[in-house]
């Protein structure tokens, strides 16, 4: 394709606010747009989509079997999730997948909050074949705390729970094979919490099996 | 496209006739010749047929497989953990290393992801080149299937013709955007470079060559008699469990599952675009094939519609040039050429992402070999992992 038009297509996109008025004197735009640039930086930081409460039916029915176990059913960028009690997640997500058809578990990971009481999301993205639409179900649990596993709701939360495990050290009950799966066996330390350094390694693994000083 | 279901090739399994294997019946008693105790090969993780550092320990009875366990993370080096001490925009080359085959719908699926939390949209412009890009990287992954899963079985022709022939796309690449293989070919907010003089007359002209050299490898294998026995009723995994196992991809749409991303949740401009999803019927190693086969078709299809569609205009939607997405959490998916590569960002506000999630299709889908292999022979293992289509730097990131 030709340079050129796209060099005049280019500038042309800034341009259209300004083109209702073409006749003012050029001059005026740049001294106009520089403190339009200023004034509008200060609100640009807090705004952003905020999350929308989400309503429907099956939220609904949660809230009214569950009551406060149901701690927030929003949408954010038009992705809906529900922030549910780390005791009842199990049974929400058996009932996704067998009363709401969620049949397809995505992914299954975690964050880390260090300086919250309850330090980890679990966060378990769902989709649903039949209705096609997609769902996160988030948790939270503290540091110590158990989850009960998925793998019985779907087999592919096998990998997935090996991993949150061995990034961050979160054991889930009932899996039939916990360990880990990325890391060596006898690895210390959970590299994806925020209090693992980036260059931090096991030293004595490398030095005890890779036989050298340093990994780094 | 062909009409896989007419398709006399495709016997039921179990059914005798052309393509039926006969050496499954024997395994499937549950009694062995002799009194052998349980076998333990390693397999991997230098072996060539695992396409990387795959380390398989299976178990064997005689040659049948009784049982398999992937041991991964060889190639492990902590993608994730590297994003969160990184700016979003230094972090986009970084993802180019995971699917390394398939670098540039790795780099779609992150921008389109930030781009989501940054709620801008790319031009329409830079999702048109967007497209080509991608697709033509999905018909190059493709070839790099076909041909070391053709090798791994035995046939070593189509190996050479793949490369041939990917060659051109990697071309293509090169002078868009100056790299083969790790392109970096997109930014967050659009493209930065602009198509080079003749970019469309090249696409053009890869897709005319292209499709009578398909037609090429569907001579050399389709019908090909040692092809067929060695794929056909191989690693068969039906629907359901390609649901349970999480797996997406062309080993979903095999099984028989209409199910494509760029068609479900369409993404960029693929709404846009005439094109079909091909599907399988015994969702064995044979319909894979053909479903890998047709996509690239499809994928042609797109390329000639994208280009002759490509509109006018910026390649680069307003972004700030210190990137600070607002607070918040968002899970962007797209189709990839192995299945579906998800994102998984949490922003806090500041200029490193707080947490990034890769949902990687080679990890999912690897746990799906375990399944498939049972019952079957040593060399059928070879087979199953190919037909996978996994790649290391993605299974272990």
């Amino acid at each position: 394709m030709a340079k050129p038009e796209v060099a005049t297509a280019r500038p042309a996109d800034p341009a259209k606010p300004a083109a209702p008025a073409p006749g003012e004197k050029p001059a005026a735009t740049p001294a106009a747009a520089k403190p339009a640039a200023t004034a509008a930086k200060p609100p640009a930081k807090p705004e952003g989509p905020k999350p929308e409460p989400w309503d429907s039916e099956l939220v609904r029915s949660l809230r009214s079997q569950y009551g406060s176990g149901i701690r927030e059913a929003s949408t954010y960028v038009g992705q809906k999730y529900l922030v549910v009690d780390s005791s009842i997640v199990y049974e929400i997500l058996l009932r996704m997948r067998n009363d709401q058809l969620f049949d397809y578990c995505v992914d299954i990971t975690s964050v880390h909050y260090p300086k919250r009481e309850a330090q980890f999301d679990i966060i378990y993205i769902l989709y649903s074949f039949k209705h096609n639409e997609r769902v996160r179900i988030k948790t939270q649990i503290k540091d110590g705390e158990t989850l009960r596993s998925a793998v019985g709701i779907w087999e592919t939360a096998n990998w997935l729970e090996r991993e949150v495990f061995d990034m961050f050290g979160i054991s889930f009950d009932g899996h039939p094979d916990l360990k880990r799966i990325l890391l060596p066996d006898g690895w210390k330390g959970y590299p994806l919490r925020k209090d693992y350094p980036i260059l931090q390694q096991d030293q004595e693994w490398v030095q005890i099996n890779l036989g050298i000083e340093s990994g780094q | 496209m062909k009409d896989l279901e007419t398709d006399y090739r495709h016997a039921k399994p179990g059914q005798s006739g052309p393509g039926a294997v006969d050496y499954l019946d024997l395994d499937t008693k549950d009694q062995t010749f002799l009194d052998t105790t349980e076998l333990v090969l390693n397999m991997g993780p230098q072996h060539p047929s695992t396409h990387g550092v795959l380390r398989v320990i299976l178990k064997l009875d005689g040659e049948k497989v009784l049982g398999t366990e992937c041991v991964i993370g060889y190639l492990h080096r902590g993608v994730e953990k590297i994003a969160e001490n990184r700016t979003y925009a230094m972090f986009n080359p970084y993802v180019d290393r995971m699917d390394y085959v398939a670098a540039v719908s790795n780099g779609l699926g992150y921008c389109e992801a930030v781009e989501k939390l940054q709620n801008v949209e790319a031009p329409p412009r830079a999702q048109y080149i967007r497209v080509i890009l991608t697709e033509l990287c999905r018909i190059a992954s493709h070839q790099v299937w076909l041909g070391t899963h053709a090798l791994d079985i035995g046939a070593l022709t189509p190996l050479f013709y793949c490369f041939r022939d990917r060659e051109e796309i990697l071309k293509i690449f090169e002078k868009y955007c100056g790299a083969r293989l790790t392109t970096h070919a997109f930014r967050i907010g659009g493209c930065i470079y602009e198509t080079y003089d003749g970019f469309e007359q090249d696409c053009l002209k890869f897709c005319d060559a292209f499709l009578p050299k398909l037609d090429e490898y569907e001579e050399l294998l389709t019908t090909n008699r040692i092809w067929v026995r060695r794929t056909k009723g191989v690693g068969i995994l039906n629907p359901e469990d390609c649901i349970a196992l999480g797996v997406t991809g062309p080993v979903l749409r095999a099984a028989g599952v209409k199910w494509d991303l760029r068609k479900a949740q369409p993404y960029e401009c693929y709404k846009n675009f005439d094109f079909e999803i091909p599907t399988g019927v015994n969702g064995d190693t044979y319909d894979r094939y053909l479903v890998r086969i047709e996509e690239m078709r499809q994928s042609v299809r797109i390329i000639r519609q994208a280009v002759e569609g490509l509109p006018q205009g910026p390649i680069m939607a307003k972004i700030p040039k210190v990137l600070k997405p607002p607070v918040g959490e968002v899970y962007h998916s797209i189709e990839a050429p192995k299945g579906e590569l998800g994102y998984f960002i949490v922003s806090d506000g500041s200029l490193q992402p707080y947490r990034v999630r890769v949902r990687p299709p080679s990890f999912v889908n690897l746990q799906a070999l375990d399944k498939m292999v049972r019952g079957l022979l040593v060399a059928d293992v070879v087979a199953v992992i190919g037909t996978l289509d996994i790649v290391l730097g993605e299974v272990d990131r």
